[in-house]
């Protein structure tokens, strides 16, 4: 057995100890030059809790969710999900643990244009070389449950915002992931679409879905999220645990359901 | 530097791997073109130079006297097409005998005119040594003709003419028509035949109007024909066959050279379609921007015009020193054979090759520069760089339900986002499939016409006879090394076969006793030999061929010559008494075909054989004779065989079967060898090491095509490929992606390709034969083998997956969160 899995082994058993399913500890990240991403960042997130994350563009947020989904490596501390230390992973692990641990929702759907809705939702399946036959039954019933079943042979161009998030959140669900990590979920949703995504949510997390969103929508965290933290900086500066309530006003006003609609791209907020 | 000069530096700086490709691709074409164009041009100048201001005979006729007189040749001056003649002249085949030369030397057959002047209408012959000659005792010889002792100054006599004159060389003449291998004057010629035998032939020198293809120079022949008696033209020379012998040893090189620069010039268009029109499509916001500063259209299209031209100059530039670097080898074949100085490539093919290309890039570049140019500013600002989502929907839906991996049903349906991109990256994947498909072809011909071109070379063992000093097949006697027969010798074909001359000097009625006798035990030996299947025994020997001026070399066979040793282009083996065959150089140099009977001469010795087959034969320069000696007998009665060809029982143990044999042969004066000890052809070998060079070169450039339409694709495609990561797909899934989006082409490319290698394949091995004088056998064209295309076929699928894995693993390590930020 290698250093690092040996650690992985040991971190499994300290985090199934403790029950939680993401244990991020001293995790920093820099890009080039700039000011840290994230910096010295610890965070826990028990298995059912649906946890949103807040915070100004540039915040670190986005920073969090890729460490957390395995897209990016901490250039210091530890990123471990239900036991496996994810910032130890390879390329191909990394892959791996993503199809098997992790569903994703972006902000703007990220939906491959050129597949059909049922294809963009099987692809999950297909890429982690799932039986067929089982996850076309999947995929039925997750357009069913989602609704959209009556668009599952359309292209995804001649959907509405509400119904291709949809499409994404049954994607991301596709090969029951442990984790659902949404990214600004409503963010290019009007208000109407915004309302059924944020339901959406708040259902799967009534479900016992674990959920880890990234949102500028305070209203998103106050109807969906368990928890609510507030990344200033790279760090936590608010952690409703603690005793925070995410409606509360804060010194960074800047942020909320109004700036959701600003046109931030993916990624634009670290 | 002015704002369009920064635009065009940044974008050829920006795109290095396009650059890099245009680069080699325009290196690739010019070089093989500036190759193939200077060995045309080069290898023909120095013969046509020297033919021009000679005034050389584009025919020469030869005349049977007795059918014709002087003045009714003077007149066939007047025959239609005629341009300008000479003579007649009297000339005569002699055996001429220097003194002093080493006991045993064989002297070659020689045609010797009577010849006043060496100026004239026709031939005017340029004396390089010493001086003409002037009066009886006096000769001139063909600079092509000398031998190591027949020099300036050497004393001759004639073979056959116990008390003829002696004669003196005086003076060495260049005839670049080769008239004659000798000159003598006029009133010394009758001095020189044997008494009582038929007056000597007249010889009738030609320039025609129309002499440039062999079609012309016949139809002379028919006009003077007719205008001569009839049946008085018994045979005649094309300037054509004497410049296609001088140009033999580049000539075979041209067709294929040609091909390779034909293809790569078709690679070079399509490459340079495929970079600057993936440059107009990649860069399509850059030309909305440079447009919203206040770019005109013009200097748009310039820009991207510009973009190509400079990496092609810079290949073009140095695909000319390589095409210079690489002719140096095959000029120094041209030189030695015009026995020239060192020859270049002429300087207007290195600027004019290079130039061409340059303006067919330039005319290629300009249809996406235009294109670039007429964009709308706002269009272009606001198009994205990921293709048409419409395109290929249905495929890539109908390919992810087969039963193939997720990654590898998006990666077969990438071609058809990008049709017509995918479809000239195709081309260039079918060119390189084409290119080694030919090249493979190629050099298996070549393997064989090496293997088949050499008659006799067949068989288990081949016994070659080691008799003493002064002997046959000893040093400086007729068969050994340095004689005539061996090896080095101007009649051999690489190995000591040679018989003894019927007219050598050396040629005693007891030696050539002892000589059969001798040979009637080597042959008795080996048909007794245990493990012996059937044996033939073979003689060369040099004699005359009515018409023709020169010798050519006679192979006469006895035993069980067998018929399927012999690769024939046409025809049969000879059968019966009096049948002959002859390769294509001699039925075209003595303008004869299958069917058509030829006399051989020495001495006053003839004989007449009929053609009954086309022998593929590249040594002897393409004019052995070969026949039954019984055939020959009269001409040739004191040959004896020299070397012995044996094919072994089945089972024979080859190497005891040698050693037991040669025990017997030895005290024989004879010694056996494997017959497959033959080295290589040195001209062949330079043009295996140029094929694979230019073939190399060719499949390199197609897989730069592929590489640089896979890291188009890419990067149009790099959000897409952070989605696929997003989702679970691993970089070997990516990998695999990548490559069976060019694999499906490349096999359909390939599948392409592959027929047309074969039909280049078949037109140019062919014309490479016709280039040397000679057919090639179909036999040794059809060789492509039903294994070797399907394994050919999947040469596309080679070419393309090289050229993808670069990008394949740039994509598979493409950051993916990097990548979702992307457009």
């Amino acid at each position: 057995m290698t250093a690092a899995a040996a650690g992985a082994g040991a971190a499994e058993e300290a985090g199934r100890g403790a029950g939680f399913l993401i244990d991020l500890r001293g995790v920093s990240r820099t890009y080039d030059d700039g000011p840290p991403a994230l910096d010295d960042l610890t965070l826990t997130v028990r298995t059912g809790e649906a946890l949103a994350v807040l915070g100004p563009s540039g915040s670190g947020k986005s920073t969090l969710l890729n460490l957390v989904a395995g897209l990016d490596r901490p250039d210091a501390g530890t990123v471990t999900v239900d036991g496996l230390r994810v910032d130890e992973l390879g390329e191909s692990a990394s892959a791996k643990y993503r199809r098997a641990a992790i569903g994703m929702v972006f902000q703007f759907f990220n939906l491959l244009d050129d597949l059909t809705v049922a294809d963009n939702v099987l692809l999950p399946a297909q890429l982690a070389g799932l039986p067929r036959a089982g996850a076309a039954a999947r995929a039925a019933e997750l357009l069913a449950y989602l609704g959209i079943e009556r668009h599952a042979r359309a292209y995804p161009g001649r959907l509405s915002g509400g119904e291709r998030q949809r499409v994404a959140v049954a994607r991301a669900l596709m090969n029951r992931p442990s984790l659902l990590l949404a990214d600004e979920p409503t963010g290019a949703l009007d208000t109407a679409s915004g309302a059924e995504v944020r339901e959406l949510l708040r259902e799967l997390h009534a479900d016992g879905q674990t959920i880890v969103l990234v949102t500028h929508d305070l209203t998103l965290a106050e109807s969906c999220a368990t928890r609510t933290v507030e990344l200033v900086d790279g760090r936590i500066a608010r952690d409703s645990a603690a005793g925070w309530a995410a409606g509360a006003p804060t010194p960074y006003g800047a942020y909320g359901a109004g700036a959701a609609s600003s046109g931030a791209r993916p990624g634009a907020a670290r | 530097m002015s704002a369009l000069g920064r635009v065009v530096r940044a974008g050829v700086g920006r795109r290095r791997v396009q650059s890099a490709v245009m680069v080699l691709t325009t290196l690739l074409t010019v070089a093989a073109a500036v190759l193939a164009a200077g060995l045309l041009v080069a290898s023909r100048a120095p013969f046509d130079d020297a033919f021009a201001q000679q005034h050389g005979a584009h025919l020469t006729g030869q005349f049977d006297a007795e059918k014709a007189t002087d003045a009714q040749l003077r007149a066939t001056a007047e025959a239609g097409g005629v341009a300008a003649a000479a003579g007649p002249y009297a000339i005569t085949s002699l055996r001429l005998n220097v003194a002093g030369a080493p006991e045993g030397a064989v002297s070659r057959p020689m045609a010797v005119a009577g010849r006043a002047s060496a100026g004239g209408p026709v031939d005017d012959l340029e004396v390089t040594q010493g001086r003409w000659a002037e009066r009886p005792g006096e000769l001139v010889i063909e600079a092509g003709a000398l031998s190591p002792d027949m020099v300036l100054g050497a004393r001759v006599t004639v073979d056959g003419l116990a008390d003829g004159p002696t004669l003196t060389v005086v003076g060495i003449a260049e005839s670049v028509g080769e008239s004659a291998d000798g000159w003598v004057v006029p009133r010394q010629l009758d001095g020189l035949t044997p008494a009582g035998g038929a007056r000597p032939d007249r010889q009738m020198l030609y320039r025609l109007d129309d002499a440039d293809s062999r079609a012309d120079v016949a139809a002379g022949r028919k006009a003077v024909a007719a205008a001569a008696p009839a049946g008085a033209l018994t045979g005649s020379q094309s300037y054509l066959d004497v410049k296609q012998l001088a140009d033999e040893n580049t000539a075979a090189f041209i067709p294929f050279v040609t091909a390779f620069a034909l293809l790569g010039l078709a690679m070079s268009v399509l490459i340079v379609s495929i970079v600057v029109s993936g440059a107009v499509g990649a860069a399509t916001r850059r030309i909305g921007v440079l447009k919203s500063l206040g770019f005109t259209p013009p200097q748009v299209g310039r820009a991207y015009v510009a973009q190509a031209a400079i990496p092609a100059a810079v290949g073009a530039v140095l695909g000319a020193l390589l095409g210079n670097a690489l002719s140096v080898p095959l000029m120094s074949e041209v030189a030695s054979a015009y026995g020239t100085g060192r020859i270049l490539i002429p300087l207007w093919v290195d600027v004019a090759v290079p130039a061409a290309v340059l303006a067919l890039v330039a005319v290629t570049a300009l249809g996406p520069a235009l294109r670039a140019a007429r964009l709308r500013t706002t269009a272009a600002l606001s198009v994205g760089r990921t293709p048409h989502a419409a395109r290929g929907r249905r495929v890539r839906h109908l390919l992810g339900r087969l039963p193939l991996p997720r990654a590898v049903g998006l990666g077969l349906a990438g071609p058809f986002a990008r049709p017509a991109r995918s479809a000239t990256m195709a081309a260039a994947v079918a060119f390189g499939a084409l290119a080694v498909t030919f090249a493979v072809g190629l050099g298996t011909s070549l393997l064989a016409i090496e293997k088949e071109g050499t008659p006799d070379a067949a068989g288990d063992v081949t016994v070659h006879r080691i008799t003493g000093p002064g002997g046959p097949g000893a040093p400086g006697g007729p068969e050994g090394p340095g004689g005539p027969g061996g090896p080095g010798g101007p009649g051999g074909p690489g190995v000591a076969t040679s018989a003894t001359s019927a007219t050598s000097a050396a040629s005693t009625s007891s030696a050539a006793a002892s000589s059969a006798s001798s040979a009637k035990e080597i042959a008795a030996a080996i048909r007794a030999h245990p493990g012996t299947e059937h044996y033939f025994a073979t003689a060369e020997t040099d004699v005359a061929v009515a018409g023709r001026k020169g010798a050519v070399p006679l192979v006469t066979y006895r035993g069980e010559a067998p018929a399927d040793g012999h690769r024939l282009a046409a025809g049969r083996w000879f059968s019966a008494p009096g049948e002959a065959v002859a390769p294509a150089r001699f039925l075209a140099a003595t303008h004869t075909g299958i069917g058509d009977t030829v006399t051989l001469l020495d001495g006053d010795r003839t004989v007449e054989l009929r053609i009954v087959g086309e022998v593929f034969d590249l040594g002897d320069e393409g004019l052995a004779v070969r026949t039954a000696y019984d055939s020959v007998a009269t001409l040739v009665p004191d040959q004896t065989p020299a070397q012995y060809t044996v094919d072994l029982t089945p089972g024979t143990d080859r190497s005891a079967y040698l050693k037991a044999l040669n025990a017997d042969l030895r005290p024989l004066g004879a010694e056996g060898v494997f017959s497959e000890d033959d080295e290589a052809s040195p001209v062949l070998l330079a043009m295996q090491a140029l094929i694979a060079m230019l073939t190399a070169m060719l499949v390199a450039v197609a897989c730069l095509g592929v590489l640089n339409t896979v890291v188009l694709d890419t990067r149009e495609r790099v959000h897409d490929l952070g989605v696929f990561k997003a989702l679970g797909m691993s970089p070997r899934q990516t990998v695999a992606m990548v490559l069976t989006s060019v694999a499906g082409t490349g096999l359909v490319a390939g599948a392409v390709g592959v027929p047309l290698g074969v039909a280049l394949h078949h037109y140019v091995v062919p014309e490479m034969g016709r280039s040397v004088g000679t057919n090639i056998p179909d036999a040794l064209v059809d060789v492509y083998t039903p294994l070797g295309l399907t394994l050919l076929a999947l040469a596309g699928v080679a070419i393309a997956t090289a050229g993808a894995l670069l990008p394949a693993t740039w994509a598979a390590a493409t950051r993916t969160a990097a990548a979702l930020r992307s457009e």
